[in-house]
C-alpha cells in the first residue's frame, strides 16, 4: 500500500452539474494514457438536484492479471477529490475522503441548499469554515470560483474543474492528453476547451482578471453635501457610513427634507455609537418602507431596464419585454390615497366590499408597453404627495412609537429593539405577518420583565417559522 | 423517447467475434443477451436497469434482424408473466427490473413460473437498489430466490464475468428447469469496463415460430395435483441439477492460497470491495493476489455443499461477508458446516454491521477484527484514534432531491400548500415517482407512500365525514396498476377522496420512457390514450383535467373545488404539463436551429428586482426551484440575502404565478427576449423606445436633482 501505482479519484457534485461528463473525460484520459481505468456512479433520484458521487480508479495497464478496482471510495484512500461546489468539498471532508494524501480541487462558489434558501432570514452555511477545513485537512487545496470562470469563458464548471485537475499536475498526463479527452467527447468542444484553459491557469496560480469594487459615497448635490457635513459633525464614527447610505436612500426615496428628518430622529437617540449605527441602518429601512409609489418608481427607471437586459443576457439586437407580477390589494390602493379618503374607504364595509373584488386578482403589468409604463410613471410621480397618503401617516406613527420606546429603554434593550425592524419586510401578507410578529414582541416588552437577551430570543424565534409556532412558544415560556 | 439517447451503445450491440465492447455493466448485459441467443426480452424501467430497457428500445432495428422480440412491459408482473413463453418452448427469455420493489410486484408470476419450471432458459435481471443512493426500502432479493427456489447469481463486478454469467445463467436455467436471477448492484450496473465480444446469435427458435407450433403440458400448470408434483421436482430434480451444473462449470471462484487456517467467503458482487479492504491491510494487491483464501460466490443461491465443505475443511474460522439482512448465507453456511461434521467457526454479522451497505471501509474494519480474534499474528496494528473531525455534520447542509428547474409538478404542490393554508391540513397519500419529492422541503406534503401506483389505494381506508383525503398518483404508476388498484377500487367502494394524477407525458422518474398517455408517437407503440378518458371509462363521475399546471391559481381553485364539492364519490384531477427535463431535451435543438437560421425566437425567463426584494424568501418556500436561489443583498443597509433567479431559468412562470396566487411581492418580473425580431417587432420597439426613453431621461434628471 505504501508505494502504489493506483490512483483514486472521487468527483462530488450536484445532479445536473455535468459530473458525469467530467467522470467520462477522466476515464477516457486514463485509458488513453495507458492506464486501466474504471468509473462508477450512482444515478437515480440523486440526479434530480441531490448530491452525487462519481468514483474513478486507474492503474498502469499491462499488469500480470486484470486489476481488481473498487467501486466505492474508501475514506483515507482517495488521492484526488474534485468538488464542483464548496459544500460538496465540505461533504467530501465530512465523509473522510480528504486526508493528507488528498489533492482537493474544488470550486468555492455556492449553490445554496433548500434549507439555506428557504430560511426566513439568513440561513446560509458558513463558507469560511469549509475553506479553512479544506486547507487544513488536504495535502493541497486548489480552490477558486469556478462558476465565475465558467461564466466568464462561456463554459461549464466541469470543464473548468477538468482544467484545474490538469493544472494541478496531480495526474501523470500532459495537458494535451486532457484536451484530447475533451475533443474525443465531441460535444461543445470549443467552449469546453476555453473553460479548461481558464481552469488550468487558475490552478497554476495565474491571476484572474478582477474588477475592483470600491464603494465610496460622494455627494453630488448641495443638499447632499450639507447632509454629509452634518453626519460628519454629529454622528459617531461607526454610524457614519450607514448614515450616509441612509441619507442617500431617503433622498432617492423622497427628498432632502425627509433625509433631514432621518438625521433629526437619529440625533434624538442619544450618543451610544453602537445604538446609533444600528439605528442608522434600521431607521433608514423603515423610513423607506415599500409602498406602491416606491415600487412603481423603481420599476420604471432606465437604470432598471438596463440592469434587466444584462441579467437576462439579451444581445443588442434583441428586444426585451418586461411583465411584472403585481398584486395590489384594496389595502395598498387605499394607503396610497390621501389619508382622509383612504382611511374612510378602508373603514367603510360597504365601500370595501364593493371595491375589494376589483383588486382581488394579480395584475400582469407589462412595464415595457406604453400604457403600463405611463401608468406606473404617474404612480411614481405621486411621490410628491406621499406625505399626504394614509400609508405615510401610519408608518410615521409606527416609527415614532418605536423610537420613543427605544429612547425609554436601556442601551442593550434599545439596540435589540432597533434590530426588531428586521422582522418587518415584504408586501401583502408577508408584511402583515412580519408586522404582527414585531407587534407581539413589542407588546410583550412593554408588559415588562424582558431584557435584551429575551428580545433577541424572541426575534430569532419569529424568524424560525412562517406559522409563528416558535414565536408563540417563546412568548408563552 | 428516453432521457438519454443510446445510439452509440446500439452500434456496439452489433459487434462480432473479437470486437472490444466498452461501456457500463448494464449495457454489457444487453450485448450478452444477444450473444446468448435470447428470443424475447421484457421488463419495467427503473434505476439502475433503465439503460437496459432504453438501449433495447433504441435497438428495434437490430432486434428485428435477429428475430428477437422486445417490449416495455406494463409492469414487472407483466414482464415476469412473459417468462411463460419459456415454459413449454426452448425459448431463451430475459426480463429486467429494479429490485426489490419490482420483484415484489412480479412475485405472483415469479412463483408460478418457478413452480412449474421452464424448458427454455429464463433469466431475471435485477438491479439491486441497495445502499448509498438507493431510493427504496432496504430489503434483499435473496429471500425471493429462497422462497420460490430460483437460483441467484451475484457476479463479481467485472464485465467479462458479468457477460459470462448471463450465458451461464441461461444454461443453468435450462439444466435445472428453473428461472435464474442475475443480481447487479447499483454501481455494478454503472461500472465502466470492457470485454471481448462474440457474434450475436439468432435464437434457435423465435417466438413467432413457437406460436405457430403450440405445445401443451398440463403438468407445468400450477393446479392440483401438478402443484404438489412441482414441489417434489424442485427438491429431487431441479435443485440437485443446479448444484451439479454450478459445480461442474466452476461458477464460483477461488482467490488466494489453497491452504490456510482461516478463509473468507464473499458474495461475488462484493469481491472488489473485499480485495480493496485486504489491500489496505497489506493482505492483497491490485490484482487480487490475496494472502488469505477467498471463496467467491458468484452463485449465492443455492450454496454448493461440497464446495463449502472443501473450503472450510482444515480452517479454524471463516469470515462470511454478506451484505443486507437477514444473513441467509451465514445461516446456511452454519448448517452446511455442521452437516459436514466440521468444527470451523463461521463468523459474519457478529463482527460486521447487521445493516447497511458494505463498502471498503466497513469490510476493512471487519476483516481486521476477524484477524484479531482468529489470526492475531496477521492482524494489523490497532488503528490510531481518529483525529477530531474537521467539520461537524451541521456545517454542511443536506441536499435532499427536489423537483428540477421548471418541473410541472412543482406548481401542483405550491397550489396544495395554498389550499392547506386556507382549509387546513389534509391527509395526503403519496405515490412513487418524482412527485414524491413533495414530502421533502420546501413542500412537506405527503403522509405515506405504499408503492408504485398505490397512492389512491393508500387513501382508501379514509372515510371522510367533512374532510376528504388526497391521493397523489403519477401517470407511470397510474398505467402500472393505479387505474385498477386505485381508481377502480375507489369507484367500486364509493370512496369520497380526491386523486390528483400527475400527467407529465413520461415515466419521468425512471428516465423519461413513453407510456400509454404519452404525447409522443413512437413507432410500434400506441400512445395518446388520455387518462381522463380511462378514469371515466372505469366509472369516475367527477373528473377534470388541468392542461397547464403552471397556472397556480387555477390549480388551487380546482383542488379546492374537488375538496369542497357537494358531490360524493371519488374525484380525479388530472394535472397535465410536460416533464420539463424531457421538454427541454426536445426543444433545445429546435430553438438552437431556429436561432441559427435567423428565425424569430422568443425566450422567456424570470428575474427578481434586487431593490424591491426584501429577503423574506416566501417565494422559495412555495417553490424550491433550483434556479430560484439567493444571493448576498446588494443593498448596503439590508442584511438578509435576496431571492435571485439564475440563468438556468426556463421561464415556466411558477415564480410569478405563485407570487400572484399567494399575494407575495412585486419583485418578480418576466422577461420576454425576442431574438431575430421581425419588422413589426422592430417598429413597435422603436416607437416604445422613443416614448419611454424620453420619459425615462426626464425622470433620471429629476432623480439626479434630488439625489445625494
Amino acid at each position: 500500500m505504501a508505494d502504489r501505482e493506483r490512483i483514486t479519484i472521487a468527483v462530488l457534485g450536484l445532479g445536473g452539474q455535468g459530473g458525469g461528463v467530467l467522470a467520462d473525460w477522466i476515464v477516457q484520459l486514463g485509458k488513453r494514457g495507458g492506464h486501466a481505468t474504471q468509473g462508477t456512479s450512482v444515478p437515480g433520484v440523486a440526479q434530480r438536484t441531490g448530491a452525487t458521487i462519481y468514483y474513478i480508479e486507474m492503474i498502469p495497464a499491462g499488469g500480470a492479471a486484470p486489476p481488481v478496482l473498487a467501486l466505492t471510495p474508501v475514506p483515507g484512500d482517495v488521492d484526488i477529490v474534485l468538488a464542483s461546489e464548496l459544500m460538496e468539498a465540505g461533504r467530501a471532508i465530512l465523509r473522510g475522503f480528504v486526508t493528507k494524501r488528498t489533492e482537493l480541487i474544488g470550486s468555492t462558489h455556492r449553490v445554496y441548499a433548500i434549507a439555506e434558501k428557504s430560511a426566513m432570514g439568513d440561513g446560509r452555511a458558513s463558507a469560511e469554515r469549509i475553506v479553512a477545513a479544506a486547507g487544513e485537512r488536504s495535502k493541497r487545496f486548489i480552490g477558486f470560483d469556478m462558476d465565475a470562470v465558467a461564466e466568464r469563458t462561456g463554459s461549464v464548471i466541469s470543464s473548468v474543474l477538468f482544467g484545474a485537475l490538469a493544472g494541478s499536475g496531480a495526474l501523470p498526463f500532459p495537458r494535451i492528453a486532457f484536451e484530447d479527452a475533451i475533443r474525443a467527447g465531441g460535444k461543445a468542444v470549443e467552449a469546453n476547451l476555453r473553460g479548461f484553459a481558464a481552469g488550468f491557469d487558475a490552478a497554476q496560480g495565474k491571476p484572474e482578471p478582477q474588477d475592483e469594487d470600491v464603494r465610496t459615497i460622494i455627494p453630488t448635490t448641495d443638499a447632499g453635501r450639507a447632509l454629509a457635513a452634518r453626519i460628519e459633525a454629529d454622528l459617531p464614527c461607526e454610524a457614519r457610513l450607514l448614515a450616509l447610505e441612509g441619507v442617500r436612500r431617503l433622498m432617492d426615496y423622497q427628498d432632502a427634507a425627509y433625509a433631514r428628518l432621518y438625521l433629526d430622529r437619529l440625533d434624538s437617540l442619544g450618543s451610544n455609537a453602537e445604538l446609533i449605527a444600528e439605528a442608522a441602518r434600521h431607521l433608514a429601512l423603515w423610513m423607506s418602507y415599500e409602498d406602491t409609489i416606491r415600487v412603481a418608481d423603481l420599476k420604471v427607471r432606465a437604470s432598471r431596464f438596463a440592469r434587466v437586459r444584462g441579467e437576462v443576457r439579451a444581445k443588442d439586437d434583441q428586444i426585451v419585454q418586461l411583465t411584472e407580477y403585481m398584486h395590489p390589494r384594496l389595502e395598498e390602493v387605499c394607503e396610497t390615497l390621501p389619508a382622509g379618503i383612504g382611511g374612510r374607504l378602508l373603514a367603510s364595509k360597504r365601500w370595501s366590499d364593493r371595491l375589494a373584488p376589483l383588486f382581488a386578482r394579480g395584475r400582469h403589468v407589462e412595464t415595457t408597453s406604453l400604457r403600463w409604463f405611463l401608468a406606473l410613471s404617474l404612480l411614481a410621480g405621486w411621490r410628491r404627495w406621499r406625505r399626504g397618503t394614509l400609508r405615510y401617516q401610519v408608518e410615521q406613527a409606527r416609527i415614532e412609537d418605536w423610537l420613543s420606546l427605544i429612547r425609554a429603554s436601556d442601551t442593550d434593550a434599545a439596540i435589540e429593539l432597533v434590530r426588531c425592524q428586521r422582522l418587518i419586510k415584504g408586501y401583502g401578507e408577508t408584511f402583515e405577518r412580519g408586522l404582527g410578529n414585531y407587534a407581539r414582541i413589542v407588546e410583550r416588552y412593554r408588559a415588562g420583565g424582558l431584557d435584551a437577551a429575551g428580545l433577541r430570543r424572541l426575534r430569532e424565534a419569529a424568524l424560525a417559522d412562517e406559522e409563528g409556532a416558535a414565536l408563540g412558544a417563546a412568548l408563552a415560556s | 423517447m428516453a432521457e438519454r439517447s443510446f445510439k452509440a451503445e446500439v452500434e456496439q450491440l452489433r459487434l462480432g467475434d473479437g470486437g472490444a465492447f466498452h461501456g457500463e455493466g448494464i449495457l454489457a448485459v444487453t450485448k450478452a443477451l444477444l450473444q446468448a441467443g435470447v428470443a424475447y426480452v421484457g421488463g419495467y424501467q427503473g434505476s439502475p436497469i433503465s439503460h437496459l430497457m432504453d438501449v433495447f428500445a433504441d435497438a428495434s432495428e437490430l432486434m428485428g434482424e435477429l428475430g428477437v422480440h422486445f417490449e416495455s412491459s406494463a409492469s414487472e408482473a407483466t414482464a415476469a408473466a412473459m417468462l411463460a413463453a419459456s415454459v413449454n418452448y426452448p425459448l431463451r427469455g430475459a426480463v429486467a427490473w429494479k429490485s426489490v420493489v419490482g420483484t415484489n410486484v412480479a412475485s405472483d408470476a415469479l412463483s408460478n413460473v418457478a413452480s412449474g419450471g421452464v424448458t427454455g432458459g429464463a433469466l431475471i435481471i435485477l438491479g439491486e437498489d441497495y445502499g448509498e443512493g438507493s431510493s427504496i426500502m432496504q430489503e434483499r432479493t435473496h429471500a425471493f430466490a429462497m422462497k420460490s427456489q430460483m437460483w441467484l447469481l451475484d457476479p463479481r463486478p467485472s464485465l467479462p464475468v458479468i457477460v459470462d454469467m448471463v450465458e451461464r445463467g441461461f444454461e443453468l436455467s435450462e439444466a435445472s428447469n428453473t428461472p435464474v436471477m442475475l443480481e447487479l448492484r447499483v454501481r455494478a450496473c454503472h461500472v465502466t469496463g470492457s470485454f471481448v465480444a462474440r457474434d450475436n446469435r439468432r435464437p434457435a427458435l423465435t417466438v413467432a415460430e413457437a406460436a405457430e407450433a403450440p405445445v401443451r403440458d398440463p403438468d407445468r400448470i400450477v393446479l392440483p395435483p401438478a402443484n404438489f408434483l412441482h414441489e417434489i421436482e424442485k427438491i429431487e430434480q431441479r435443485w440437485p441439477a443446479a448444484i451439479r451444473f454450478v459445480q461442474e462449470h466452476g461458477l464460483n471462484e477461488h482467490f488466494g492460497p489453497e491452504a490456510d487456517e482461516i478463509g473468507i467467503i464473499v458474495q461475488g458482487g462484493l469481491f472488489n470491495s473485499l480485495n480493496r479492504a485486504l489491500e489496505l491491510l497489506d493482505l492483497s494487491d491490485a490484482y487480487g493476489n490475496a494472502a488469505i483464501p477467498i471463496h467467491v460466490l458468484n452463485v449465492t443461491y443455492p450454496l454448493i455443499p461440497d464446495e463449502i465443505r472443501d473450503f472450510c475443511a482444515g480452517k479454524r474460522a471463516v469470515l462470511v461477508i454478506e451484505e443486507g439482512q437477514p444473513e441467509f448465507i451465514e445461516h446456511e453456511l452454519n448448517t452446511l458446516v455442521r452437516r459436514a461434521g466440521l468444527a470451523t467457526r463461521i463468523v459474519g454479522k457478529e463482527i460486521l454491521p447487521r445493516a447497511g451497505e458494505y463498502g471498503g471501509a466497513v469490510i476493512r474494519d471487519g476483516v481486521a477484527q476477524f484477524l484479531r480474534a482468529h489470526a492475531p499474528e496477521r492482524a494489523p496494528a490497532e488503528a490510531p484514534v481518529a483525529a477530531s473531525p474537521a467539520l461537524l455534520p451541521s456545517a454542511v447542509p443536506q441536499r435532499p432531491a427536489g423537483f428540477c428547474t421548471g418541473c410541472p409538478e412543482r406548481p401542483i404542490f405550491s397550489a396544495m400548500k395554498l389550499v392547506q393554508k386556507e382549509l387546513g391540513a389534509f391527509h395526503v397519500s403519496a405515490d412513487i415517482g418524482c412527485h414524491l419529492f413533495s414530502i421533502l422541503p420546501p413542500f412537506h406534503i405527503g403522509n405515506t407512500t405504499m408503492g408504485y401506483g398505490l397512492g389512491t389505494a393508500g387513501a382508501s381506508a379514509f372515510r371522510p365525514r367533512d374532510r376528504r383525503a388526497i391521493a397523489i398518483m403519477g401517470d407511470g404508476g397510474f398505467w402500472h396498476n393505479g387505474l385498477t388498484s386505485g381508481i377502480g377500487n375507489a369507484v367500486f367502494n364509493q370512496d369520497d377522496n380526491l386523486t390528483i394524477i400527475v400527467d407529465n407525458g413520461y415515466s419521468a422518474a425512471t428516465g423519461g420512457q413513453d407510456i400509454l398517455s404519452s404525447r409522443a408517437r413512437p413507432p410500434g407503440r400506441k400512445t395518446n390514450n388520455p387518462i381522463e378518458k380511462a378514469v371515466r371509462g372505469i366509472g369516475i363521475g367527477w373528473a377534470r383535467t388541468m392542461t397547464r399546471t403552471y397556472d397556480v391559481a387555477g390549480m388551487r381553485d380546482a383542488i379546492r373545488a374537488a375538496l369542497t364539492s357537494e358531490e360524493k364519490g371519488p374525484k380525479v384531477l388530472v394535472a397535465q404539463s410536460e416533464c420539463q427535463l424531457n421538454r427541454q431535451r426536445r426543444l433545445k435543438p429546435q430553438v438552437a436551429k431556429a436561432m441559427k437560421a435567423g428565425e424569430r425566437v422568443v425566450r422567456e425567463r424570470f428575474g427578481v428586482d434586487p431593490d424591491t426584494c426584501t429577503g423574506d424568501h416566501s417565494c422559495i418556500r412555495l417553490s424550491g426551484c433550483p434556479s430560484l436561489t439567493i444571493r448576498p443583498n446588494p443593498d448596503p443597509l439590508r442584511q438578509d440575502p435576496i431571492a435571485h433567479v439564475e440563468n438556468s431559468c426556463v421561464g415556466c412562470g411558477v415564480c410569478g404565478e405563485v407570487s400572484h396566487a399567494a399575494v407575495l411581492c412585486p419583485s418578480f418580473y418576466k422577461a420576454r427576449i425576442i431574438a431575430n425580431p421581425d419588422r413589426r417587432d422592430r417598429f413597435r420597439q422603436r416607437l416604445r423606445g422613443w416614448a419611454i426613453g424620453t420619459f425615462q431621461r426626464r425622470a433620471a434628471r429629476a432623480i439626479a436633482a434630488r439625489s445625494f
